[in-house]
This record gives C-alpha cells, sequence and structure tokens, in this order.
C-alpha cells in the first residue's frame, strides 16, 4: 500500500494564497509556481487520469496542463473565477480533447479494462487525505436522481459529449441536457458553491 | 420553441465540456450577452471543480522534476488586460507619481468618454460598453505605471494635441489628445498602428478622448490619426494629422 500523504487546498475556500501566487507567476517567479504546484498538481493529475485512465499518458497530459497555468498565468482574471475551478478547466479540456482525439469510447473503456494497475491507483486514491472532500462530494451524487447522475459524471469523468451521454444512457438529447444543469444546479447547492 | 431558452439551459452541458464545436460556438455567442448564464457557467465550473480535486492522487516526484525543467523555456503568454480592480497584487507595476498623476487624468477623459457612448446605445449594450470602458481606463493606467512606459506627444494638423504611451513588455499602446476639432456626425477620428508603411486599423477615438490601442504594438513604428467615414475603414482614406514614433 502507497501511504503517500497529499494534502488537499481547500476547495471551498481556494484563499487569497493561490491568486498571490498567480500574481507572482505571473511574472515569471518559478518559486511560486513551484509552491502553486504543490497545491494543485495531485488534482490535476486525479482528474487527468480519471478521464483518460492511461497512467502513463495521463502524466503526459498533466505536464501539458501544469505548463499551460504557467503560460497563461499573465492572463489569469480573478473576476472570471478563482484559481483552483481556473486549473481545473483547464485539465478537463486538455484531458477531453486528447480523449476525442483518441476517440472511441469502447477502444480505451477495453483498454482501461485490461489495465491491471486500475485498482492499484484506486486504492492510492482512498489512502489520499482530504477524504472529506470525497465523501463530500459523493454524498452530494447520491441525492441526484440516476439520470442526473450518469448524465453529469458520463460528461465529467469519461468526456463524454451530451450526445454520447444521451447514446448510452438511451435518454433523449433535450432531456439530458436538462438533467446535466439540474444536476449541477443541485451538486452546486450540496457543496455550497457560489454563496 | 424559443432559441435563447433552448441555449439557456445548455449552461450546465458547456461547463462539463460536452458541447460540441459548433454547439460552443453558438453558446458562446449567447453567453456574451447574458450575464446570468455568464455567472451559472462560472458557479458550474467551480462545482466541476470539486468533483475533480476529489480525485486527487500523490503525483510522482518525477512530475515536479519535468514540469520545473522545462519552465525556463516555456515561453509566458502576455497579459491580455488588466483586473479591474487595477494593477494586479505582488505584480511590480509600481506607480510613479508621473505616471499617476497621468493616469487619473485620464481616468477622468476615459469616463466621460463612456457616458458620451452609453447614452448613444442601447440599454441592452450599455453593460459590455461600461465594462469595456472600465478595461480600457485600466490598461491605460496599466500602460501609464508600466515600469517601461514611453511617451510621445505632438501636434495635431487642424488643432489639438496627439499623445501616446506603450509599453514594449504589454505589448499594448494608449493614445489620448486634447483640443481636437470636432467632427461632423458623419466622420470619425481613426488610429492606426505603423507597420512599415503598412497602415493597420487600431480603433476609433471618441472625440477628445482616450483609449487603448485595438491589437498588440508589434513591431509597429508608429501610430497615426486620420478622419474618416462613420465607421473607420480598412485602410486610411485621409492623410495623416499625426504621426507619431514608436522608439
Amino acid at each position: 500500500m502507497v501511504s503517500t500523504v497529499v494534502r488537499l487546498p481547500d476547495p471551498g475556500r481556494p484563499g487569497p494564497d493561490l491568486q498571490e501566487l498567480i500574481g507572482r507567476i505571473a511574472i515569471g517567479d518559478q518559486d511560486a509556481f513551484s509552491r502553486l504546484y504543490d497545491a494543485v498538481a495531485g488534482p490535476v493529475l486525479g482528474l487527468v487520469r480519471r478521464v483518460l485512465r492511461d497512467p502513463a499518458q495521463s502524466e503526459e497530459v498533466a505536464q501539458e496542463v501544469l505548463l499551460e497555468v504557467w503560460r497563461t498565468a499573465p492572463r489569469y482574471r480573478p473576476e472570471n473565477g478563482n484559481v483552483m475551478p481556473w486549473v481545473m478547466t483547464i485539465a478537463h479540456h486538455r484531458a477531453v480533447d486528447r480523449v476525442r482525439a483518441a476517440q472511441a469510447a469502447a477502444d480505451r473503456d477495453r483498454r482501461a479494462a485490461a489495465a491491471t494497475h486500475t485498482t492499484a491507483f484506486d486504492e492510492v486514491a482512498e489512502q489520499v487525505e482530504g477524504r472529506l472532500e470525497r465523501e463530500q462530494v459523493r454524498r452530494c451524487l447520491k441525492t441526484l436522481t440516476e439520470l442526473q447522475r450518469e448524465s453529469v459524471t458520463l460528461a465529467y469523468y469519461r468526456g463524454y459529449t451530451y450526445p454520447q451521454v444521451a447514446e448510452v444512457l438511451g435518454a433523449p438529447l433535450g432531456t439530458v441536457k436538462t438533467r446535466m444543469r439540474d444536476a449541477l444546479i443541485r451538486m452546486r447547492d450540496c457543496l455550497g458553491v457560489g454563496t | 420553441m424559443n432559441a435563447t431558452a433552448d441555449l439557456h439551459t445548455l449552461t450546465g452541458a458547456y461547463a462539463a465540456h460536452a458541447l460540441d464545436d459548433a454547439e460552443r460556438t453558438a453558446f458562446e455567442g449567447h453567453l456574451a450577452h447574458c450575464p446570468s448564464c455568464a455567472q451559472e457557467v462560472a458557479e458550474f465550473a467551480a462545482t466541476l471543480a470539486r468533483l475533480g480535486t476529489a480525485e486527487a492522487v500523490p503525483p510522482p516526484p518525477r512530475l515536479k522534476a519535468r514540469v520545473m525543467a522545462a519552465l525556463p523555456t516555456a515561453r509566458q503568454d502576455t497579459p491580455r488586460v488588466t483586473p479591474a480592480s487595477g494593477p494586479r497584487p505582488g505584480g511590480r507595476l509600481t506607480r510613479r507619481w508621473q505616471g499617476f498623476a497621468l493616469a487619473t487624468c485620464l481616468a477622468v477623459a476615459v469616463g466621460t468618454g463612456a457616458v458620451a457612448v452609453q447614452q448613444h446605445r442601447e440599454t441592452a449594450r450599455a453593460r459590455t460598453e461600461a465594462a469595456e470602458a472600465r478595461r480600457q481606463q485600466t490598461t491605460l493606467t496599466t500602460l501609464l505605471t508600466a515600469p517601461d512606459a514611453r511617451l510621445a506627444t505632438g501636434p495635431v494638423s487642424g488643432g489639438g494635441t496627439g499623445t501616446t504611451v506603450w509599453s514594449p513588455a504589454l505589448g499594448r499602446a494608449g493614445f489620448w489628445a486634447s483640443g481636437l476639432p470636432a467632427l461632423p456626425g458623419d466622420r470619425v477620428y481613426q488610429l492606426w498602428f505603423d507597420d512599415a508603411g503598412t497602415m493597420r486599423p487600431a480603433g476609433l477615438l471618441p472625440s477628445d478622448s482616450a483609449m487603448v490601442l485595438a491589437g498588440p504594438v508589434n513591431a509597429a513604428s508608429g501610430v497615426g490619426i486620420t478622419e474618416e467615414p462613420a465607421g473607420g475603414s480598412p485602410h486610411p482614406t485621409g492623410s495623416p494629422l499625426l504621426v507619431l514614433p514608436l522608439t
């Protein structure tokens, strides 16, 4: 068992720290970037791996994401949102782009099912401190209807487009579209985001 | 079916990157005019970020080593425009008193211009216009207080004075004028970047006001102003009233 501990930043309050770091990164401060890295690399790699599943490819994409954060820090606008959502949006974009470039969800799923390390990584994830956050997210996901939950997790964790979600779930396009929004409204309220 | 209401329901799929290119483009067009949609998208992005951070795993040390090693050769973007709250905290945009005084004068000039502009626009666009005016004002302030800010001033033929400020580090330029003759309603003052003799449109000047020039300075060697038909021209049709060198 791996017992490495990752300190998760409190995502509910990304705090002034990260914003100040971004301000310094924007003018080329590598020490500030090193500190931001420590706060975001775990979540970035975790999300990318959840979407891509392949560990080697995930590390490569996570590296691209972190370098994009460095590159685009001068364009970060605090009025458009906190640092963590900004970084995670970049990570999700990159991961999803990679999925769509590879296309063929079936192939990916087959590869992933064949990969022996999937279980091992789940075990690692379980060891990570920040379990409270994970449990809160799971608890909130449980408050959704099945269609809401599937809509949002297939899109977010697997990178499906909503027509793909509709196909997989055998639901009408319009239904999936509105369920996805309903799901996010409930998750937002359950997690206490943006209030 | 109401097309706008339909677009509004796409906030969730948009935030989750679940739209195809065509729909994303359509939705982003809608987003620009729908502050409540933008708000919802921002909240959804923050919500989804929580779903992402819940998946955190310990990154292997080699990842950090590789990322840190790549920094010195990874070129950073230039800032687009500065935050509305002014120079970034922790940034090195120190205020010099001269720049500060100029910036304060400009704030008044731009503010007045923004009001004049708004009176001529429908209310639906007023919010966008005001935001743009604030951004312009902030960028001018940033330009004026940039450590490498440079100024050039000259007389405008026909009357008045024009001044440009630019920062090579920021790659942007501003312009303001005083005492320009008022133009008939169907004529405007237009700004240009001089790209080795080719004039690149840089936006229309509200009379006696100030603006951030549209687009980056790039390799432009000068900033010029001409009088053009309302709406501006792709190429100058009038002779330059003033050309200021960017050196």
